[in-house]
């Protein structure tokens, strides 16, 4: 049985809710905005009660990848809620394409929607590849793409100050609710049709570093943990069972990488075939250009971070991609590639040794760049403590905790001995 | 003072109190029974009382103790840290320490670089496995010990995770292997899990600490690790309580006041709560009317009533139990007898004809069916009249219950059975994967972890009143989730409930893949021990939203279907040995070895009285008629394959010699790469299609234990070239496979593409020799030898664009003519088997799958049932692209759906999926390829494979689909 794609038409554009998953929450609301103004009355998905879990078990093959399941569970248990008016309810997916099986989530979802009697609801697929041409109620458009590129922007620096400044703060709550204030901002800039310029990033990013600098904190040595891995379940507290708020409890200062590494690995994958495999240059030429936009825009963050001086900036893209290509080639491209491998270095080289390589089960390309790969990059740097942790409906919090207390136990005997002046590389080495 | 540690495992409760001297002054070790808060508690008093008068310190560690070491405010300690801390203050020379705990294994590394490793949530346990294992053996733990160091020989046991291990031993078990022998192969499991999970390429050597409880308590165990490390590891005193040590020696100086603390313990319940569902039944009064409904359905059982003596046996020798039963001509059971087969049934099925023999005599036997597991073995054992696969044996018995059923579904002790009936016969057949089977022994093995019997443990549910909800996985992960359970708070009451449901939960979505109970049928028949609970049924009911039907014998039924099938089909004589020849019974049971071919079949020989003889575990005929090549299996593609690889033989060359693995992709690509080499001037040799051996020998390398069995042979592979010591290994990264325009996109998956990139960052020794694992795309012809003689330029010296071109060419037209070739060879054999009347199997797959250590001789098994084996290949190009509902982008997948579509399109055709454990992108094919097949008319059949090598549950669903197919309906 075919099943029919619903388009999405501009008609309907105008008066349907379209409800997205929330991966991401600090960039999504901002994303969000972006939509917003496109005239796309978008919800974020947000709910993690239990029902999500049991309602993508039933409908999506429970060996497919966990944020498959997790995201149109959602979905599926937000239409069932009856929150919505079906008649005028559309979804939106995103869709990366490529060797991953997570090209396909947008497939997974129509076949779960017809299973669920909901095969009527029109399916958006967000990608920049011009897949599902058939959405005219969806279009990019120059100022749209602008904003979208500017969440990112905003967003990765969010993260990033809220990160280093929140285990630090005298006064519980600051960083997020100075965090919060900003992507209110900076929503309200997008419906104004502001905050997407050159100009106006600069500034804001500035102006961004310089408020969190002035949150009253207290610096004291602590555990540092970078989370790498599928993108989902890195950055969901519903996939990763809320592991930065565990991390924080257990006191440790947690760094995420920027989401927009992925999208310059993205653009770069398709620069990177044609020079191994060959064929036509044109469209390596146009991708090369794009890359290069991006590696600009993510500039802003990283010059405003080090003018500012107290805080970790991300690296540029190139030295990234060196990192990475000492361990594994810029040909591994399929789901996070050889980007996960490159951020677990670049995080090393910035002081994040602790790594959690978050991974739902039975994903493909984490067997190749997360545990395949640990044994080259302790080789390569010593101090490296890595973790891999399994996430899928059935692995339990009480196992995950007691995988992560023990690198941290470990992170922490590292910390002390540093504290006491021997040297982070010496703690490696055996006390006997 | 003292310093108090405490090691909260998830099955003992440990303590050790050390002094100011370091010495270790007090130790306690008992079972918990899960009563963690109760014990610890009680513990906590009693050490008050000890040493209330002194200052202590108070550590907890241990995986079930961190959640109330938090709560309670009593200083935490992880585990493996706690190890460490002990081992390098009593044992401080240690190189490598191995702990195995109740659920847990752990290699820490100390000498050099420290790095840690716990098992993944996939592993299992290993105490809790070894326990289970003594379960299935009807042996207590430390018997297995003195059981194993009888042994003789080693059968293969999977290791991967505790249910695979399973479904290797009950076989094993039922084809009459020595107890003996069975436990140290469960040692050797349990070694070459922790080498295989933990070691990820670090060698294990220096000096080894043995810890834990069941390394203390087996010298078998670690005699098995010493032989597999080619070490003697030593196991120091105290050894069960070095994680407690570690506690106790990590605590500070502050200090614990012990009668507080036990006061908090005692009283801790966690806060957070669990998640929980609505009660099974909310009265007593639902829950008589429920009995009263169920209680309806019944056969008169135990009648003693032979009528006019002609009476029909049947037998259903299953995995972990033997059901028999005698009928009458009016289908009323005369006799039965539901007893554990304890791993010979052969011996309850004697008991049970001479204990019917003796109370009635003048019984005229028409009839004797058996079915099963032991099917093959009892029918010989007892020269019964039929055999018959157990799915036809249950419709046959539910039929009786009620003639229009259209869905059965029967949880066993290790499986679960479902199919349902579409006009008047099998249609559909589900059975549990490897991975999630074993759920009725899995409440059994709960109950008995509590000290109950399983029917106790289910009937605490029934009026539980918030059932944790556990979800619908594994049991491995079901045990972890029943440990979160009981630290939140849940009762044993509860905990019940939950697991009845989640037996349900699991067959339902896991096993059926049902969206809804509604979509199952109208006329619902259970059956199979488990459903003999009221709280399973209950839970089903619920689920499906239906009234099902439970006969009264809902354990007996594969015994009672084997009966009537044996009237039905009664000649009116029965070959049955009689009273008279069982007198002179005899049966021993001999372990051999099949030397016919690769797979090399372990065989069970049995023999009985007077030279007769029954050889089982054989997957073709020939260790029994001495010769292979009889009836269909002249006609299986997969062996062809295998030939026409074969073909290319290494020619001696100027440049070098290159080695090649035989594994993944280079099950097609071989011809490409063998010519392009050999015109290149090199010397091309493989690695041997994988055996078991070769498997073993690069399992320590292996870093993810949960990536697919095809990629895991790499490993031993590229040991077996590195021993040929060729000039270069090639073994190159492909994103992309060839474009045949069968689907939107011509991707390799990313174990395919990458896998190389994990052998170099493993495998140590590729760094001392020219280990080629550059991108490749062979898919883009015209660039193609630019870029090799780029790559190449890199390892070698003087070769030319120009050779490479040429070669190229030579390649590209190879692989042409050798694909054209198996498309030819594929048809022509199906043409032939056509003509000959034989049924076609479309046994589909990826490439490698035609490897024999990773189909396990499925191919073979096949044949000898009697069809015809066709590769996906070799029909995929017949049909153009077909439209699917999903991305269809991989090249191999693409032909999967090709095939599903040719397979529709004539009658004498099925297809069975081949889909390797683990396979990502097998979630999302298997699905599509069903309904392709249903859309068409046809069955799906789907054959999840591992490392197992266990075939029968395999066999059962073959036998099933060509019993469907024949559409007898008995």
């Amino acid at each position: 049985m075919e099943i029919k794609k619903i388009p999405f038409t501009k008609e309907m554009k105008k008066d349907y809710t379209v409800l997205v998953p929330d991966m991401a929450p600090i960039h999504f609301q901002m994303l969000r905005a972006a939509m917003i103004k496109e005239g796309l009355n978008v919800v974020l998905l947000t709910d993690s009660d239990p029902n999500v879990i049991e309602t993508g078990l039933k409908y999506v093959h429970n060996d497919t990848c966990y944020p498959a399941l997790l995201v149109i569970g959602q979905m599926i248990a937000a239409l069932q809620s009856g929150k919505y008016d079906l008649s005028k309810t559309a979804l939106m997916i995103s869709q990366t394409g490529g060797g991953c099986r997570a090209s396909n989530y947008i497939f997974l979802l129509r076949k779960a929607l017809v299973a669920a009697g909901f095969d009527n609801i029109p399916v958006i697929s967000f990608n920049v590849s011009g897949l599902e041409k058939q959405n005219t109620g969806f279009t990019f458009n120059y100022h749209f793409i602008r904003r979208l590129l500017a969440s990112v922007v905003y967003g990765d620096m969010l993260m990033l100050l809220r990160n280093q400044v929140l285990p630090y703060e005298d006064h519980e709550g600051d960083a997020n609710e100075l965090c919060q204030r900003y992507i209110d901002e900076i929503s309200e800039k997008f419906y104004a049709g502001k905050g997407h310029t050159h100009g106006e990033m600069k500034k804001i990013l500035r102006r961004m570093c310089d408020d969190f600098g002035r949150i009253p904190m207290t610096v004291v040595p602590k555990v540092k943990v970078g989370i790498v891995g599928e993108i989902y379940v890195k950055y969901s507290a519903l996939a990763n069972n809320g592991l930065e708020e565990f991390l924080h409890s257990q006191d440790c200062e947690v760094m995420l990488p920027g989401l927009m590494s992925f999208c310059q690995y993205c653009i770069f994958n398709s620069i990177e075939d044609h020079t191994l495999y060959g064929g036509k240059a044109k469209s390596a030429f146009i991708y090369k250009i794009v890359l290069k936009y991006l590696c600009y825009l993510n500039n802003f963050i990283i010059k405003t971070v080090r003018a500012h001086g107290r805080f970790v900036p991300p690296e540029q893209f190139a030295e990234l991609k060196e990192g990475g290509e000492e361990i594994i080639s810029c040909g591994c491209k399929m789901g996070e590639g050889w980007v996960l491998t490159a951020e677990i270095t670049e995080l090393i080289r910035n002081g994040y040794t602790n790594i959690i390589c978050t991974q739902p089960f039975g994903c493909l390309p984490n067997h190749i760049n997360g545990k395949g790969m640990s044994r080259k990059i302790r080789e390569k740097y010593p101090e490296a403590n890595i973790v891999p942790i399994d996430y899928d409906p059935g692995a339990t919090r009480v196992n995950q905790e007691n995988r992560i207390k023990l690198m941290i136990a470990v992170a922490r005997e590292s910390l002390s001995a540093s504290a006491d002046g021997q040297g982070s590389a010496k703690i490696s080495e055996k006390v006997k | 003072m003292y310093r108090i540690g405490l090691d909260v495992g998830s099955t003992t409760l440990k303590c050790a109190v050390i002094d100011e001297s370091g010495t270790l002054i007090y130790k306690s070790y008992e079972r918990h029974f899960s009563k963690i808060t109760e014990m610890t508690s009680k513990l906590l008093t009693e050490l008050q009382s000890r040493f209330g008068d002194k200052d202590v310190s108070l550590t907890i560690s241990g995986s079930a103790g961190m959640g109330l070491a938090d709560a309670c405010g009593i200083p935490f300690v992880q585990e493996v840290y706690a190890t460490r801390t002990a081992v390098n203050t009593f044992m401080p020379d240690t190189d490598v320490v191995i702990e195995l705990g109740g659920e847990d294994a752990k290699i820490l590394f100390l000498d050099g670089e420290l790095e840690v490793r716990m098992n993944g949530t996939c592993a299992g346990g290993t105490g809790a496995f070894i326990d289970q294992m003594a379960t299935l053996l009807k042996v207590a733990p430390d018997e297995m010990n003195d059981l194993a160091a009888e042994h003789e020989k080693i059968y293969t046991i999977a290791s991967r995770c505790g249910v695979f291990a399973k479904s290797d031993i009950q076989p094993l078990l039922n084809q009459g292997a020595a107890k003996s022998d069975i436990a140290a192969s469960i040692f050797y499991a349990v070694v070459n899990q922790t080498v295989a999970g933990l070691a990820q390429g670090r060698p294990i050597e220096g000096d080894i600490l043995y810890l834990g409880g069941p390394l203390t308590f087996m010298s078998e165990l670690r005699r098995s690790f010493d032989k597999t490390l080619n070490t003697k590891g030593e196991c120091p005193d105290n050894s069960l309580y070095f994680v407690a040590m570690g506690a106790a020696l990590s605590g500070g100086d502050a200090l614990t006041d012990l009668a507080t603390a036990a006061v908090r313990v005692g009283s801790y319940t966690s806060e957070g709560g669990y998640r929980s569902q609505p009660p099974l039944f909310s009265s007593q009064e639902d829950f008589d009317k429920f009995r009263e409904r169920h209680d309806s359905h019944k056969v008169e059982i135990d009648t003693g009533d032979i009528g006019d003596g002609e009476v029909f046996i049947g037998v259903d020798a299953g995995s972990t139990t033997v059901k028999s039963v005698v009928i009458n001509k009016n289908g009323d059971i005369v006799m039965q007898r539901y007893a554990p087969g304890g791993g010979n049934p052969v011996g309850a099925v004697k008991d049970f004809l001479v204990d019917f023999y003796n109370k009635f005599p003048t019984a005229k036997i028409m009839g004797s069916a058996a079915t099963g597991y032991g099917e093959e073995l009892i029918k010989n054992a007892f020269t019964f009249d039929f055999g018959l696969v157990e799915t036809m044996a249950h419709f046959t018995a539910a039929k009786k219950f009620r003639p229009n059923v259209d869905f059965i579904i029967d949880i066993g002790g290790q499986d679960i059975k479902c199919f349902k009936i579409r006009g008047g016969a099998i249609d559909n057949i589900y059975l549990n994967e490897a991975c999630s089977s074993g759920c009725g022994s899995f409440l059994q093995t709960f109950a008995e972890a509590l000290g109950m019997d399983i029917a106790a443990f289910a009937e605490k549910g029934l009026f539980a009143d918030k059932p944790v909800d556990l979800g619908s996985r594994c049991t491995v992960f079901m045990n972890s989730s029943v440990k979160q359970a009981q630290k939140d708070g849940a009762s044993i009451e509860n905990i019940s409930a939950g697991l009845s449901i989640s037996v349900v939960k699991n067959a339902l979505y896991k096993v059926i893949r049902a969206r809804d109970g509604k979509s199952l049928g109208e006329n619902i028949v259970v059956q199979g021990g488990t459903f003999l609970n009221d709280a399973v049924l209950r839970a089903f009911e619920l689920e499906t939203g239906r009234d099902v039907i439970r006969p009264n014998i809902s354990g007996l039924m594969g015994a009672y279907g084997a009966a009537l099938y044996a009237m039905k089909k009664s000649k009116g004589a029965s070959t049955t040995a009689n009273a008279e020849k069982l007198t002179s019974f005899t049966h021993t049971a001999s372990p051999s070895v099949c030397k016919g071919c690769q797979n090399n079949c372990r065989l069970t020989i049995n023999s009985f009285e007077g030279g007769r003889k029954y050889i089982s575990g054989n997957r073709c005929e020939r260790p029994i008629t001495g010769k292979s090549g009889g009836g269909a299996s002249k006609y299986n593609m997969f062996e062809r394959k295998r030939e026409m690889l074969e073909e290319y033989k290494p020619k001696s060359g100027t440049r070098g010699r290159i080695g090649i693995p035989m594994g993944l992709g280079m099950y097609e690509l071989y011809p490409f790469w063998y010519t392009f080499f050999t015109e290149l001037g090199f010397e091309v040799f493989h690695s041997p299609f994988s055996t078991r051996k070769l498997y073993l020998a690069g399992q320590l390398t292996i870093p993810s234990d949960t990536v697919c069995f095809p990629a895991k042979l790499m490993h031993g592979h590229i040991e077996y070239l590195l021993k040929e010591k060729p000039d270069a290994i090639f073994s190159p990264c492909m994103s992309y496979n060839f474009d045949e325009g069968e689907g939107d996109n011509h991707y390799n998956c990313p174990v395919v593409a990458y896998y190389p990139e994990v052998l170099a960052a493993n495998v140590r020794a590729l760094k001392n020799i020219k280990f080629i694992y550059d991108y490749v795309g062979p898919h883009m012809k015209k660039s193609f030898p630019e870029k090799m003689t780029e790559i190449l330029g890199k390892y070698f010296s003087g070769i030319s664009k120009k050779e490479i071109t040429s070669a190229a060419k030579s390649a590209y037209v190879e692989y042409e003519s050798y694909m054209a070739r198996v498309r030819k060879t594929g048809l022509k054999m199906l043409e032939d088997a056509r003509a000959d009347g034989y049924p076609i199997i479309v046994l589909a797959g990826r490439p490698y799958h035609i490897d024999p250590e990773t189909n396990h001789g499925i191919d073979r098994l096949i044949c000898s049932l009697g069809a015809a084996v066709i590769s996906e290949d070799s029909v995929s190009g017949l049909v153009g692209k077909v439209k699917t509902n999903v991305l269809n982008q991989w090249t191999y997948h693409a032909r999967l759906y090709s095939a599903a579509k040719y397979v529709t399109q004539n009658p004498d055709m099925n297809l069975v999926q081949l889909v390797s454990f683990g396979c990502g992108v097998d979630a999302v094919t298997t699905d599509e390829t069903r309904e392709l097949l249903e859309d068409g008319g046809k069955i799906y059949t789907q054959i999840k494979i591992d490392e197992i090598t266990n075939l029968g549950a395999v066999k059962i669903r073959l036998r099933s689909l060509f019993v469907a197919l024949e559409g007898d309906d008995a």
